[in-house]
């Protein structure tokens, strides 16, 4: 068996626009060569500004989401507001990070607006919590080299959101058609700050 | 067996570590956590001590992060840079930074950059080096400008000019031939910036642009970047697709209202 980040095969990949975010993921869940299923959730909802979307082992992604809407409502209930993207970056990292030699074999992808402000935010981290923060996009999956050079080549500042979506779309589908184990459908999120837009992508089921 | 009902506690937690050490015995390959490659350099100068740094992470040979910042707060007059696994430099310094605000809030004293060398190299002594930070540790306390090389394994250096990282050879190079004792600040920026410079254009760990913090007795001047050695280019053509470029097969809008907001400010008492 060959790296276990590709055992169930995953792309994601977020960008920051005007003043909102996207993130967008595939939607295949394989054990290994065999495709199980093409409706796989890899992006969770924390709050209605804040989304994650996990690159890695599915089952560690399940548990590592399930751990933070834990810890998540926790802080909310303490705090009585919603948590600012860059702490909840700084919690998933510290989450990471607790399990440094025993390690969650995923890497998440941060995407939201900062609740007051709506100021957009976007992270990733590697699979021990090391956080990179960047204001154009991030990165995350089986063919993350394929992503990086799709993103570099067609992201540009101050995208409006509906040109964010093609941008993102675009690159996240050429992307996963360069990839064996990743692809099979696409969601898309758009974050603004009124409202949240959901597409599914038709994209090649190969 | 763990509760699944548990708030989060500090410290380490050992708990995946059986089931990775079965998945590594059945002979599944482990992914390359973000190392920082890196050039880390320092010196101390007539007034201080100025620390120099690129800005490349990496992950195996990707470029991961390309302006990432290695020079960490330890505490106001305190400073140190990270080479080697990128978690690894942040979290230790970012306990230690912790450990001494408390070590200083119970000395009432200026924190020494002995007391973080030894709180550091005494960390990462006990993790016998699995702990991969390599650092660069900078400051001026009530003592004088002090630099400070520590290694993953827990050995320290005292050193008028110091570099780790993969492109340590190249900067240490720069240094062996530029230093001179009580240099000028100018100066010695400059030498700080050339050593971090042969770093990223000899060195393919390093890169991007280079960030220096210059600390004195009057201060810390964090400057980031302080040579944008690597600019990216303009790009000429236009890649943006018109909009319904891309088939869609399902739209879900939710929208919310955005209701209005006050704030309140609250006087806080005098303590």
């Amino acid at each position: 068996m060959s790296n276990i980040f590709e055992y169930n095969g995953s792309a994601v990949v977020a960008m920051v626009g005007k003043e909102c975010v996207a993130i967008a993921a595939d939607r295949r869940l394989g054990m290994q060569a065999q495709t199980v299923t093409t409706d796989f959730k890899k992006i969770y909802e924390m709050n209605n500004k804040l989304y994650v979307g996990f690159y890695g082992l599915a089952t560690d992604a399940q548990t590592v989401s399930n751990r933070l809407k834990f810890q998540l409502n926790l802080y909310q209930l303490r705090e009585n507001r919603l948590i600012k993207p860059k702490a909840f970056m700084h919690m998933v990292s510290n989450l990471l990070y607790s399990r440094r030699f025993g390690y969650y074999f995923i890497e998440p992808v941060i995407a939201g607006l900062d609740p007051k402000t709506n100021d957009p935010y976007i992270a990733t981290m590697d699979l021990i919590g090391c956080p990179m923060e960047t204001k154009d996009f991030v990165v995350a999956g089986t063919c993350s080299e394929q992503l990086y050079g799709m993103c570099e080549s067609l992201w540009k500042p101050d995208l409006e959101p509906d040109d964010l979506f093609e941008t993102i779309s675009q690159a996240l589908m050429n992307a996963v058609d360069r990839d064996a184990v990743s692809g099979w459908g696409a969601v898309v999120q758009v974050i603004e700050k009124d409202q949240i837009t959901t597409r599914t992508l038709k994209s090649r089921m190969d | 067996m763990e509760s699944v009902i548990e708030t989060p506690r500090g410290g380490f937690s050992f708990e995946l570590c059986k089931r990775n050490e079965a998945l590594r015995h059945a002979g599944i390959k482990f992914p390359n956590p973000v190392k920082t490659g890196t050039t880390i350099a320092g010196i101390v100068f007539k007034d201080g001590v100025i620390l120099g740094a690129d800005t490349r992470a990496t992950e195996g040979t990707v470029v991961a992060d390309k302006n990432c910042a290695k020079i960490h707060y330890i505490a106001k007059n305190i400073y140190c840079c990270g080479a080697g696994t990128a978690a690894d430099t942040e979290y230790t310094t970012e306990i230690i930074s912790s450990d001494l605000e408390l070590h200083r809030l119970s000395t009432g004293r200026k924190p020494r950059i002995a007391t973080a060398c030894r709180l550091l190299k005494q960390y990462l002594y006990r993790y016998q080096g699995e702990i991969g930070a390599y650092l660069v540790l900078g400051g001026v306390d009530s003592t004088g400008p002090h630099l400070f090389t520590i290694h993953a394994h827990g050995s320290t250096d005292k050193l008028p000019y110091v570099s780790m990282g993969s492109g340590s050879l190249a900067a240490m190079a720069v240094f062996e031939d530029g230093f001179r004792p009580n240099m000028e600040l100018e100066d010695a920026k400059k030498l700080v910036r050339n050593a971090v410079a042969g770093g990223i254009f000899n060195d393919l760990g390093s890169g991007s642009n280079i960030d220096i913090c210059v600390i004195t007795t009057e201060g810390v001047d964090y400057i980031r970047p302080y040579d944008e050695a690597n600019i990216k280019g303009v790009r000429v053509g236009d890649y943006t697709y018109p909009r319904g470029a891309t088939a869609v097969l399902e739209t879900t809008v939710r929208k919310f209202e955005v209701t209005s907001e006050t704030v309140k400010t609250v006087e806080s008492m005098e303590s």
